[in-house]
């Protein structure tokens, strides 16, 4: 009986010991893990506070509403660049929505077959094309043959960045609307026309609009595209067929320029771009957390 | 009355209202499929000069000289490959461990918050990427991270030779940083996609969580997660404004990972504007239409990947 | 058993089949439904009562690859006749679906003036509303926050807001698909009542799954069982009275009485 229980007890020890080794392993695992996620937050937070930290003292009234000092002058702003980047989103998003949500509505409503699943292909396509050849394509078609750059060039690269969002999620927006409200429509005879517009669409307005807001947050700051549209202005231009200053490209030409205010000024701008983007984030998350209330209803 | 199927579709147009809507809705589809075909045919035919002048030796050919014409792609070829699998490989690790944290350690209330700041990683605009780096992390680099390696593994061709904080170390960095949020939120997707009867299986075979992450979960989720990691190099092969700002902008091969190196796409934002003569432009515009190839490829088979283990597209 | 199409009825099928793609789901239906009567299609679930109801307001075809043979006729003419517009139907013919799908970006008193209707002033539309909602039974509860949202109401109120929405339409006939499968009891008897002084004006079909309910509130019974190839068939049709106490066909007695589902 004791040799029973004494090998017993000792082949109950032996798996202890291994237990407790890949209890120690499991934790290191686990805290690895950790570290990692920590690692990708904290990396976010280290740029962020930097860039609050020396961009704040760039900012103030002047800043945001002077155009660019010359060369070895003091002072300054980027005033041009915020009304550029304002205009030039502005025609963007003209252009963009139309054409994205109406390719939308047609992937909501015609769901399958072959032409659909090419759409999606080329949608998928686009989303992967590096900006830069975005903005040779805009090149190509805008600025070459007219033979000047323009902020409606940059519009257009700006256009394409922007709609296979639109379109994957208006397409998502319009379906999620439950089947039944649609054909409650339908049931009432109204025609696909008025079912789709007065009913289907604004039900899914705010899932629309959040892609909206993410759409423009991921134009806002794109720089490498605004390289051969846009080029850049030292002054005031309300008018798009001319080049323009826009907001990133400052930032960018006064990073890699030799002169320390003009770096300071980087730092400004670099916050501005970065509080944009965080803001329309926001909205859009906001924007996000209404639709789903309105379809849990 | 009738015999013969009707209406096989899920929409049926018939008032004058709803032929003039469907007439709208097939040209707005149109035009959005046109402008993608037409965004190639453009590439392909400015690229067409120097196509035809350089042949296939475009690729592996590397001297590049605006004076003399004579254009080849291989330093920037290798500087985009260089420094996007560091940044993967840089990205990858983090990124899977971070998912993996996210998706099966993390309490609810702690993983929303920090999935939400590693997703607000992937909002900030190229050009702030390329601030920091320039003034940040290439000094970093070159005073801290640049001389550790090199005291340590100095005897590797690859940590050798003069550190500039500039290069190719930098670029991969900075690359990394802007992809871990991809990599971090498809594999937290896919990992918390896996069915919790396999977790629970494993479990009740007296196995640690972490070897539950490690020995199953995770070898589950490797298509997805894998599929993760190259849309994210796809990303990083793309990337323009930071990787200039890092990079060092010389195209020449060096087996340092500290020496200046340059993209593809760097060598089209710098050198684009002050391109003088056409074949110069078309050059340029080759090497578009090499990143527009490779990414689509890239792309496609990230997604091909992703979408058989998530089963949705997304 | 099926009852041939009698000439003077409203609303009546003939030889009516409805398809998915290759699956029959609803096979040679021939029935004529008693005008200004509620008549109940009954059956265990998947016997394609509801496709079968579907097929009258042509919203079946909406489905991918569902198609129709034979024909249903209203006032005796075939709606599925080439040229037909399914939206002049569906104005005659309305729906009342399973669960309540108000319109949720529109207030209530516009969710009642929804449907389409030439010639009609606001005056003309505002009168309509409310007697559809007085005929829905719920214009006392509603009248103070007609401009509100549906969605604040109660699953029994949206449904009967859903019942006025297709009554303010006038149709002249109104199909119910399971109307009270979603709510609590005490909204399913106010809509069960509702259904009886519909009645007075419009010929109703309604699906249910609930036996007790049929019985209570129909006077005609309409049976439908799948066949071993899932086929939906009509069964039997009665007066209510009759086919659940003596019902003609055993399947029909199974089914009454319990036996199976």
């Amino acid at each position: 009986m004791t040799t029973l229980n004494g090998t017993r007890e000792r082949r109950i020890s032996k798996r202890d010991r291994s237990l407790g080794s890949r209890r120690l392993f499991a934790s290191l695992g686990a805290a690895l893990t950790l570290a990692c996620a920590i690692l990708a937050a904290a990396s976010l937070l280290a740029i962020l506070g930097y860039v609050v930290v020396q961009g704040i003292g760039a900012i103030n009234w002047s800043f945001l509403t002077q155009l660019p000092a010359p060369v070895g002058v003091t002072g300054g702003g980027v005033g041009n660049g915020l009304l550029g980047m304002a205009i030039i989103i502005g025609i963007a998003t003209a252009m963009a929505v139309p054409v994205g949500l109406l390719t939308g509505i047609y992937l909501a409503l015609f769901g399958r077959g072959a032409i659909p699943e090419a759409l999606r292909f080329l949608s998928d396509v686009l989303s992967g094309v590096p900006s830069i050849a975005i903005g040779l394509f805009a090149y190509a078609i805008l600025v070459a043959p007219l033979k000047h750059f323009s902020g409606i060039s940059a519009s257009f690269a700006f256009m394409m960045l922007m709609l296979p969002l639109l379109v994957r999620t208006s397409e998502q927006a319009i379906r999620s609307v439950p089947q039944t409200v649609r054909e409650g429509a339908l049931a009432l005879g109204m025609s696909n026309f008025r079912a789709t517009m007065q009913i289907v669409i604004p039900t899914a307005m705010p899932a629309i609009i959040t892609a909206l807001l993410l759409a423009i947050a991921r134009v806002t700051g794109e720089t490498a595209p605004l390289l051969f549209t846009a080029f850049g202005s030292q002054f005031w231009e309300t008018n798009p067929n001319n080049p323009m200053a826009v907001l990133a490209l400052q930032v960018f030409n006064y990073a890699i320029s030799p002169y320390p205010n003009w770096q300071a000024q980087a730092w400004g701008g670099a916050l501005l771009l970065i509080v944009a983007v965080f803001i329309l984030s926001l909205g859009a998350r906001l924007m996000l957390r209404r639709a789903m209330r309105g379809l849990e209803a | 009355m009738t015999a013969e199927p009707q209406f096989r579709r899920l929409v049926h147009f018939v008032s004058p209202a709803d032929r003039g809507f469907a007439t709208v809705v097939y040209a707005g589809s149109i035009l959005f499929a046109l402008l993608i075909i037409a965004l190639f045919i453009m590439l392909v035919l400015g690229s067409w000069p120097s196509i035809v002048k350089f042949g296939p030796s475009f690729i592996w050919k590397s001297e590049w000289d605006p004076i003399t014409s004579k254009f080849g792609a291989l330093p920037m070829i290798y500087g985009t490959v260089a420094t996007s699998f560091i940044a993967i490989a840089l990205a990858a690790f983090v990124g899977i461990m971070a998912a993996v944290f996210l998706a099966d350690f993390a309490p609810r209330w702690f993983a929303t918050p920090l999935s939400f700041l590693i997703e607000l990683l992937a909002a900030v605009p190229s050009v702030v990427y390329g601030l920091w780096g320039l003034f940040v992390l290439a000094p970093f680099v070159r005073t801290a991270i640049g001389p550790a390696l090199q005291h340590v593994f100095g005897w590797l061709p690859i940590f050798a030779g003069p550190i500039y904080g500039v290069g190719l170390l930098t670029g991969g960095i900075i690359l990394a940083l802007m992809i871990v949020p991809t990599v971090t939120a498809i594999s937290r997707d896919v990992i918390a996609a896996i069915p919790r009867d396999l977790r629970e299986a494993s479990a009740s075979l007296g196995t640690t969580k972490w070897e539950t992450a490690t020995r199953v979960v995770l070898p589950a989720a490797r298509v997805g997660i894998f599929g993760a990691c190259v849309l994210a190099l796809g990303r990083a092969l793309g990337e323009t404004i930071a990787v200039t700002m890092v990079i060092g902008n010389r195209p020449e091969i060096s087996a340092s990972l500290f020496a200046p190196s340059y993209t593809l796409a760097s060598v089209i934002a710098n050198e684009f504007t002050e391109a003088t003569s056409s074949i110069y432009i078309s050059a340029l515009i080759e090497l578009g239409l090499i990143l527009f190839v490779v990414s689509m490829v890239v792309n496609a088979l990230a997604r091909l990947m992703i979408w058989s283990v998530r089963g949705s597209r997304a | 058993m099926s009852v041939a199409p009698a000439t003077g009825e409203l609303l009546a099928a003939n030889d009516l089949s409805a398809y998915y793609g290759e699956l029959k789901a609803v096979g040679n239906v021939s029935i004529a439904f008693r005008r200004k009567a509620v008549t109940a299609l009954i059956g265990p679930s998947g016997c394609g009562k509801t496709t079968l109801l579907r097929c009258f307001n042509r919203l079946h075809e909406l489905s991918f690859d569902a198609f129709v043979e034979g024909s249903a006729l209203l006032d005796g003419e075939d709606i599925y006749a080439s040229g037909v517009d399914p939206m002049a139907i569906r104005r005659r013919i309305g729906m009342v679906f399973q669960r309540p799908n108000p319109f949720p970006t529109l207030s209530i008193l516009d969710n009642t003036m929804a449907y389409r209707a030439h010639g009609l002033n606001r005056a003309q539309r505002l009168e309509r509303a409310e007697h559809a909602l007085r005929a829905a039974a719920l214009w006392d509860e509603v009248k103070d926050k007609l401009k509100s949202s549906p969605l604040r109401l109660s699953g029994g109120q949206q449904q009967r807001l859903c019942i006025a929405r297709a009554v303010a339409a006038q149709p002249e006939v109104l199909l119910m698909d399971e109307p009270t499968a979603s709510l609590d009891p005490i909204a399913t008897a106010v809509i069960e009542e509702l259904m009886a002084s519909l009645a007075e004006r419009f010929t109703i079909v309604a699906v249910t799954h609930n036996m007790q309910q049929a019985a209570r509130v129909s006077d005609v019974s309409a049976f439908m069982l799948a066949d071993e190839s899932g086929t939906g068939r009509l069964i039997e049709v009665d007066d209510t009275a009759k086919l659940f106490t003596k019902p003609a066909d055993s399947r029909t007695e199974d089914y009454i009485t319990g036996r199976f589902g």
